[in-house]
């Protein structure tokens, strides 16, 4: 591995403008550094010739005097991104052969800025699971250490980031897929503020929580590639067209509060989570900020009202694969049933049919107002709680995931148990705020333990320069 | 034993005519090659998001005003979910609990009695694809799909296929007029459920049947025709009707059961969360209200009680709007309304009926009308040439009416000194018949009108011909 690739993206971008080094020789580090870690399983698919490409591009570009936020940078992006003209798998069998005609908002964007993207990163099979074990095609391996999960379902966003496999990544995060990958691999993760990042051309998992956001290595970077994607798009009826910097940039903690809700620091949380958190709390304490006890009260409908609602709009959403249009289609089929049956059967993964068949239940006639109907009370109550919680402070602070990085393999048997593993990010997802995971220490094994800030909506802003502070003076664990 | 009653409630899809998809911005049109105006939007690809398209929204208010509907200040969109090779996304998005427009009735004549239905709801919703089988092999053309369509629930307010035809013939003749669908049977841009049931006078309802997907004022009329008999055999021989719903070949002119209650697709309807809420202000809804146009029933009833002219005559002339609106352009024009009328039943009709087609192909503006028509009064073309200059003006709108008879040549001569020389001439040369008429033979009047006609190739204005021969033969 060159050591050209272990720089920051902030660093490779200084050099590659004033000419210290070209965009092709980084990206062909990149490349390098890819095909020697393979067996981490963080990409799908490499892009090498286009990257090469668009590498050569941006040297003339930098030639011809023009600059751009990320002129000539190898960037990952996850698989379930469209990219006009390279297979999109969304980790799944269904979508092996599949090639978007159209490039995503936030992949135009990323063109636009001049970043050349290297491959399409590994995941969970559309989105749905927290370890990257459920792809398609290989685990994922956690960057850290191997024999671990990296978490998921951005699982190869993050390892990519955190293995210098490229500088930073585009992950999805719709109940957490892109925090617990960044806590469990040591690197910063932003969920931006629901519908600040268009998800045209985001393949949807569950088009109300989906937010596409940036990992990166450090906080700057992280902003930078926001920066880059975030913005309105007439093509996407969700997006915000107002102002989405409502947060502050700021380098003082003076005057500011941070907001601790107990429910997020329940009695039976790991003790070496906790010790780190309140470590972190410390730091922002001493450093000048307030600490505000808060609460949000509707805490424990989160999980089931998420899982409810995800899996509600997944069914919805990947009924479109049917095996008569695009992607795959099982052989022999002889009756249109039959290639539905078979289709399906044959190409989604274990945990996809869990969701579809959760998902068809909720919404099924006469389970609707048991399920569906009451998830949807739910959400607005947990909205308010955070308008309240929120109210009074910049943001809240708690562990990303109650747990370390975990074996491969150990969650086998028992699906609950990763899905309890959300329980500290869902809810952000279900009240449409922007959240941040960014490393608080390293547990006896050590391996990353990941703090959440959470924000008011379009306050990122706010996140980064909380977390850059502590970024440059916290002390870990 | 007594009589059934039927009991009919319809459920109308209409095409809206708007430029654009409901969607998407692929063109909404008919009749292109197959698969061909799609985008990955309509097409159902991974990761695409729809944009609702305003003026869709706001064709279905108007749609809604003109049937006085209550109009929903806040509506919104709904996924229904199944499975259908003509169905992309596999989902439908339509309207469920939270409809554009709620309420309305249509008033309108059937068999000489006024009668009225009630509406129970317009939403609107995308169309799907359209399947094409062909041997064994079945293809799917989605050019339809997510084409704007509005839906329309009546109540069950109808008894026979007299009355459920002539709603229809009503409904699509406000939506002609609202200008919001051209409502044409042969391009399915106007098709029907009928939902029926048989009772006997004071019982509760019977089972109802749903016959899907009729595409003719003629399939709905036959379809009910034969449902209701079905159900009287199934009845009288002490059967029971089945909850179901039913398809109608129209070849056969049978109708049969496609699928029974309990086999109904649970579709699993919730909110769909990649397009807000429609959100109308008052400003809005009054807006669109004022620019909504006279509808075919008040103007039938105007052009009797203002303009004189005949039901017969006010009826005809409202059949199409495009017809009423040039009719009232040239009144307003100036144009005498009896004679613009009798001008457009007698010439205009004829000329704009395309054998065989919905609708009719106007090719004068209502300017050029009433030119034509003043011109004719005051003499100086006559009603044979009128066509040759209605043949010039036809859809060339910048053409005027009086530059058309210069070009022709038509411009009868009045010049009365100019026809006197002339006659002179003519009874100079003929002095046989012109004795015969000194004479008393009145008969060789024609022939000496028809030897000024020849001389001045048929552009003498008969009448002044017709006196002035007279005057000079009995000098």
């Amino acid at each position: 591995m060159k050591d050209m690739v272990k720089k920051s993206l902030a660093e490779i971008k200084e050099d590659i403008a004033a000419g210290r080094v070209s965009s092709v020789e980084v990206t062909e580090a990149v490349l390098e550094s890819i095909k020697e870690q393979e067996d981490l399983g963080a990409y799908v698919t490499v892009c090498a010739e286009r990257a090469m490409e668009e590498a050569r591009a941006a040297d003339k570009a930098v030639a011809e005097g023009k600059s751009a936020p990320l002129l000539g940078v190898p960037i990952a992006v996850k698989d379930n991104i469209c990219t006009e003209g390279v297979r999109t798998t969304c980790a799944s069998k269904f979508l092996e052969n599949y090639i978007p005609p159209y490039d995503a908002f936030v992949v135009k964007k990323l063109k636009a800025a001049g970043a050349v993207i290297v491959g399409k990163a590994n995941m969970d099979e559309f989105a749905m699971g927290s370890t990257s074990e459920f792809s398609a095609y290989k685990v994922v391996k956690n960057a850290v250490d191997p024999t671990r999960v990296p978490g998921g379902s951005s699982g190869g966003s993050a390892v990519a980031v955190a293995s210098y496999q490229a500088y930073a990544s585009l992950g999805s995060d719709t109940g957490g897929s892109i925090r617990q990958p960044a806590s469990f691999n040591g690197v910063v993760g932003l969920k931006p503020t629901y519908s600040a990042v268009s998800r045209n051309g985001l393949v949807a998992f569950a088009s109300s929580l989906d937010q596409i956001g940036p990992i990166a290595r450090n906080v700057a970077d992280c902003r930078t590639v926001y920066d880059v994607i975030k913005g309105h798009d007439a093509g996407d009826s969700t997006s915000y067209a107002g102002d989405l910097d409502k947060g502050a940039d700021f380098t003082s903690l003076k005057g500011r509060k941070i907001g601790v809700a107990k429910e997020f620091f329940p009695a039976a949380l790991n003790a070496t989570i906790r010790a780190a958190l309140e470590k972190a709390i410390k730091f922002y304490e001493d450093n000048g900020a307030e600490i505000v006890e808060t609460s949000i009260g509707s805490f424990d409908m989160a999980l089931a009202c998420y899982y409810i609602l995800s899996s509600a709009e997944a069914t919805s959403n990947l009924s479109r694969y049917d095996g008569i249009k695009y992607g795959r289609r099982a052989e022999g089929c002889k009756t249109l049933d039959e290639i539905y049956y078979k289709s399906r059967t044959e190409f989604f993964g274990a945990e996809v049919k869990r969701r579809i068949m959760l998902g068809n239940f909720v919404l099924s006639s006469g389970y609707y107002d048991a399920f569906y109907l009451r998830a949807s009370k739910a959400r607005t109550l947990i909205k308010k709680d955070f308008d309240n919680a929120l109210a009074g402070c910049d943001a809240l602070i708690c562990p990303t995931a109650p747990t370390t990085a975990y074996k491969l393999g150990s969650n086998a048997g028992d699906t609950t148990a990763a899905y309890l593993g959300d329980v500290f990010t869902v809810p952000v997802n279900i009240a449409g705020l922007p959240a941040l995971s960014v490393n608080c220490g390293y547990d006896g094994d050590g391996l990353p333990i990941g703090m959440q800030l959470i924000g008011k909506p379009y306050c990122e802003k706010t996140l980064l320069s909380l977390a850059e502070i502590y970024e440059k003076g916290g002390e870990r664990v | 034993m007594s009589e059934y009653i039927a009991t009919i409630g319809l459920e109308v899809h209409c095409e809206l005519k708007t430029e654009t998809k409901l969607f998407c911005s692929c063109r909404n049109v008919f009749g292109a090659a197959p698969n061909t105006n799609t985008c990955p939007v309509c097409a159902g690809h991974p990761g695409v998001l729809p944009v609702i398209n305003r003026k869709a929204v706001e064709y279905t208010v108007r749609a809604g005003c003109a049937i006085g509907c209550e109009i929903s200040r806040f509506s919104k969109w709904d996924r229904k979910n199944y499975f259908y090779p003509d169905l992309p996304k596999a989902w439908q998005t339509s309207q469920y609990d939270l409809p554009l427009c709620i309420g309305g009735s249509v008033t309108f004549d059937v068999n000489g009695e006024e009668k009225t239905v009630r509406l129970n709801r317009i939403h609107l919703e995308e169309d799907a694809g359209k399947l094409v089988h062909s041997g064994n092999c079945t293809t799917v053309d989605y050019n339809r799909c997510g084409v704007p369509l509005m839906e329309c629930v009546t109540e069950p307010d109808m008894h026979s296929a007299d009355e459920a035809v002539a709603f229809l013939e009503e409904l699509a003749s406000i939506f002609r007029y609202s200008g919001v669908s051209d409502c044409r049977m042969q391009e399915g841009s106007i098709r029907a459920d009928v939902n029926l049931s048989l009772s006997r006078p004071g019982e509760p309802l019977g089972t109802r049947t749903e016959t899907k997907n009729l595409n003719s004022f003629r399939s709905v009329r036959r379809a009910i025709e034969a449902e209701i008999k079905r159900q009287t055999e199934v009845l009288e021989s002490g059967g029971k009707v089945v909850q179901e719903t039913r398809h109608f070949d129209d070849n056969t002119g049978t109708g049969y059961g496609m699928r029974s209650k309990e086999d109904a697709q649970d579709y699993r309807y919730f909110p769909e969360p990649d397009l807000m809420p429609v959100v109308l202000s008052d400003a809005d809804i009054e807006r669109i209200k004022a620019d909504l146009p006279e509808l075919k029933r008040a103007r039938r009833k105007r052009y009797v009680s203002e303009l004189g002219l005949s039901d017969y005559d006010a009826s005809q002339l409202t059949s199409e709007p495009e017809i009423a609106d040039l009719f009232d352009g040239a009144v307003k024009a100036g144009a005498n309304a009896k004679k613009a009328a009798n001008y457009v039943m007698s010439e205009i009709m004829r000329k704009g009926k395309t054998a065989g087609e919905d609708g009719i192909a106007i090719g004068v503006t209502s300017v050029q009308l009433a030119e034509l028509l003043s011109l004719v009064d005051k003499g100086e073309i006559n009603l044979v040439s009128s066509r040759d200059v209605l043949d010039k003006m036809w859809l060339n709108p910048n053409e005027s009416a009086a530059k058309a008879v210069d070009e022709l040549g038509l411009r009868q001569n009045n010049d009365a000194g100019e026809i006197e020389k002339l006659v002179r001439e003519i009874i100079a040369a003929n002095p046989g018949p012109a004795n015969d008429f000194r004479n008393g033979n009145e008969k060789v009047l024609s022939f000496f009108v028809g030897q000024l006609m020849k001389a001045t190739k048929g552009k003498t204005n008969p009448k002044i011909a017709g006196e002035l021969i007279r005057r000079l033969l009995s000098e």
